[in-house]
């Protein structure tokens, strides 16, 4: 039973950092272009180099 | 982000949303991003790769049309989306979003803690487990539950039932008994049950959202088309700038050349070509002289006209077809979606079988409590979490499936109306014909002579020489000195050291057939080349027609084109075709297919089709329609093709067909679960287990749409 009492605060512990990170990301619109977010890693950023 | 590019100056920014075709690849996403970025006034440029959208924030100095040009040119077919205001439908989502995350983080712990309960924990363990359950699951049905508790609320202080006053009450005893089984140490509670349904009820409201209708705005939009000054010309002969608030009839106004004529009004002196495709939806410009008519809304072309007014403001023909709309509109909202319907039949249904249960256990010699319990698992199993997600999901999956195909539905209740239709009426000029017109024969082959053609086409925005222009693109133009417009007659200039005229054809020196839309060019010497125009079928529209027929419809043309070429192209696609109508005329020819009873489906595009858009039972327009035309319709389809109307048709068929499935899914489960509960069997595993079973094999068929349109 002492076990519990630290495992169950743990489990709820991590769920909740869960929950609290999708609304982050729900809030910062990395759920509005799913596939374009795909695609994107391809692309070749073309800023000039010093 | 490569693409987003910080603004000198805090200039007032605007944000436009353009739909782009032919999106592909990483490749295409960099190109627009990066042209766009370069050009001056764009502040940030954003592709939706899913939605097929480019957002682009730039200041009020950067025209729409020239963002969508650099678009176009790098070889992506766009158009400036007129959208219905979204934001509160955004709002929404978003909130039950969050909802949604909060239900489901609760659903899964408290499920853990179930879990151990069913597999046999006892005494001072089962009720440690409870409490913590509560812990979880009360502050979490408190917060996932207000869209539900809200409407229901709202609906019951006005006296009516809605899908939610059950869900509610439901969820509420729930919670409560199962409170009341934790205090006094009792084997069940019902926690996971109740917030699993929030978590499964809350996906369909979810899924649902996004497929809302939208309020629509777009008829206001359309008036502000006409010029809000005008030039009125004084009996002494000055004029002065009036505004348009401030005109009587039978004063005289002055239009000049290339300006939109503010006023229905008879034209005094002058003749110029009027381009009515905004009224009346002509792609040919029509050519007026003293005595002949013009309406408010078109624009005189090539000359200045003086014009005596008739109308003005909301007596105009343009106002007219405002309020056509406005009062279509109205009666298109009286629409009650199937899922809605549904519930009216559900609501009563599941109270009564809950109260009788309570009643008939407790005339049996069962404790209040013991009935109590029973009329709580009744709720929980016949709470319509199933009956929730069946239409959604299918509508969700089925949206998806057109949007890859190329139809945007606007309108969530589209493809249930679509299911409804029995006939099929369309527009013809951008509708069945590709919107502008194209010239079919008489260009030069010679690359010199299209040199000098096209160094004439681009000196003048007539729009057949835009359309000539845009044919013979891949030429190079020659160097032209001297270019001057004739107004009315065409463009001359000197091309090395020679004459050349672009223009009407007695002008340039040929005779012309009155009927055929025709231009005529010379150089030099040369022999004169007489360059006819047809607006051009959509190349598939036959087999379109041939497979509405065969799905049963008999699709009609409904024109304000003349009678000659609506005939001619309604034998070309074998269909019957009506020319000359007048907007109200189209509006009154569905209102009376309505009135006899029939479905209209209309596909359209232009202003003079915004009234039967509003009217007929499901609109449809092309991407390439006028922003009222896009406004009235329920689903726009996007490329050169008319096939996505009866591919949205066939794919609403499906996705009703499913949702019929779904329903009787989910009924099915209720007929073999509730006689369970109301005999008492159904303990908070048998709870659970048929609820997301219940709803994982909605989802599951509703996922078989993901082809549906074919």
């Amino acid at each position: 039973m002492t076990g519990l009492a630290f495992l169950l605060p743990v489990a709820l512990g991590l769920g909740l950092a869960g929950l609290a990170a999708f609304f982050w990301a729900a809030r910062s619109g990395q759920f509005e272009d799913l596939d374009g977010a795909a695609l994107r890693i391809l692309i070749e950023d073309e800023d000039e180099r010093v | 982000m490569n693409a987003l590019t910080a603004l000198p100056t805090a200039a007032p920014m605007s944000e436009t949303r353009f739909a782009v075709e032919g999106m592909h690849c990483a490749g295409c996403i960099a190109r627009i991003e990066g042209a766009l970025g370069k050009l001056g006034g764009v502040a940030a440029a954003r592709v939706n790769f899913s939605a097929h959208l480019v957002v682009v924030q730039h200041g009020t100095d950067v025209t729409t049309d020239a963002i969508a040009d650099v678009i176009e040119r790098l070889g992506f077919p766009t158009h400036l989306m007129r959208e219905r205001d979204a934001r509160g439908v955004h709002d929404e989502s978003r909130a039950l979003m969050k909802a949604l995350a909060v239900a489901g983080f609760a659903a899964m712990n408290v499920m853990l803690l179930s879990v151990s309960i069913w597999s046999g924990a006892e005494g001072p363990t089962r009720t440690l487990f409870h409490w913590l359950s509560a812990l979880i699951a009360v502050p979490a049905i408190a917060y996932a539950g207000r869209p539900f508790f809200a409407s229901a609320w709202r609906v019951l202080r006005h006296g009516h039932t809605n899908m939610d006053v059950p869900i509610s009450i439901g969820v509420i005893l729930t919670t409560a008994m199962s409170l009341y089984e934790t205090a006094t140490g009792g084997a069940h509670a019902y926690f996971d049950g109740a917030i699993m349904l929030l978590f499964f009820l809350l996906a369909g409201r979810f899924l649902d959202s996004m497929m809302r209708a939208r309020a629509s705005d777009g008829v206001t939009a359309l008036l502000k088309r006409l010029p809000t000054d005008v030039q009125v010309l004084r009996p002494d002969g000055t004029t002065e700038t009036r505004l348009a608030a401030e005109l009587a009839p039978n004063m005289r106004v002055l239009v000049a050349a290339g300006e939109r004529i503010g006023v229905d009004g008879v034209v005094e002196t002058g003749s110029a070509h009027v381009d009515r495709a905004l009224v009346t939806g002509e792609s040919v410009p029509e050519r007026v002289t003293a005595g002949d008519e013009v309406l408010a809304g078109t624009i005189a072309l090539d000359a200045p006209l003086t014009v005596r007014i008739t109308a003005i403001g909301q007596d105009t023909v343009i106002a007219e077809i405002a309020r056509l709309m406005e009062s279509a509109g109205q009666g298109k909202s009286r629409y009650v979606r199937i899922a809605d319907r549904a519930s009216r039949l559900y609501a009563p249904a599941v109270h009564s079988l809950a109260a009788l249960s309570f009643i008939g256990w407790m005339l049996a010699g069962a404790s209040v409590h013991q009935s109590m319990l029973i009329a709580v698992a009744v709720l929980i199993i016949t709470c319509p979490c199933a009956l929730g997600l069946a239409v959604p999901i299918a509508q969700v999956v089925a949206a998806g499936a057109l949007m890859r195909a190329g139809v945007l539905i606007k309108d969530g209740s589209a493809l249930e109306r679509l299911v409804e239709i029995d006939t099929v009426l369309f527009d013809k000029t951008g509708t069945i014909t590709l919107a502008g017109l194209k010239p079919i024969a008489g260009l030069p082959e010679d690359p010199a002579e299209r040199g000098a053609l096209l160094a004439l086409a681009q000196a003048s925005r007539h729009p057949l020489s835009i359309a000539v222009r845009d044919a013979i693109e891949d030429a190079t133009a020659a160097s032209a000195d001297d270019v001057t417009e004739q107004p009315g007659l065409g463009v001359e200039a000197m091309i090395e050291g020679q004459p050349a005229r672009l223009g009407r054809a007695d002008w340039v020196g040929i005779a012309a057939d009155g009927d055929q839309v025709a231009t005529a060019f010379q150089w030099g010497t040369r022999p004169v080349r007489l360059i006819q125009f047809a607006d051009t079928m959509r190349a598939d529209a036959p087999q379109v027609m041939a497979r509405l027929k065969a799905l049963g419809f008999a699709p009609m043309m409904l024109s304000g084109d003349r009678f000659a070429p609506v005939a001619a192209l309604a034998a070309r696609i074998g269909i019957m075709g009506t020319a000359g109508l007048s907007p109200a005329d189209k509006f009154a020819f569905i209102a009376r297919q309505a009135a006899a009873g029939k479905r209209v489906l209309m596909v359209g595009d232009g202003l003079n089709d915004g009234p039967a858009l509003k009217r007929a039972h499901v609109a449809m327009a092309p991407a390439t329609a006028s922003d009222v035309g896009q406004l009235a319709a329920d689903l726009v389809f996007f490329g050169d093709k008319l096939s996505p109307v009866p591919i949205a048709i066939v794919a609403a068929r499906r996705t009703m067909a499913v949702v019929r499935q779904n329903f009787v899914l989910a009924i099915g489960y209720n007929v073999l679960a509730v006689p369970l509960a109301i005999l008492g069997y159904v303990t908070p595993l048998v709870a659970a287990l048929a609820m997301s079973g219940s709803s994982l094999i909605v989802v599951a068929n509703a996922l078989r749409l993901r082809g549906a349109a074919k």
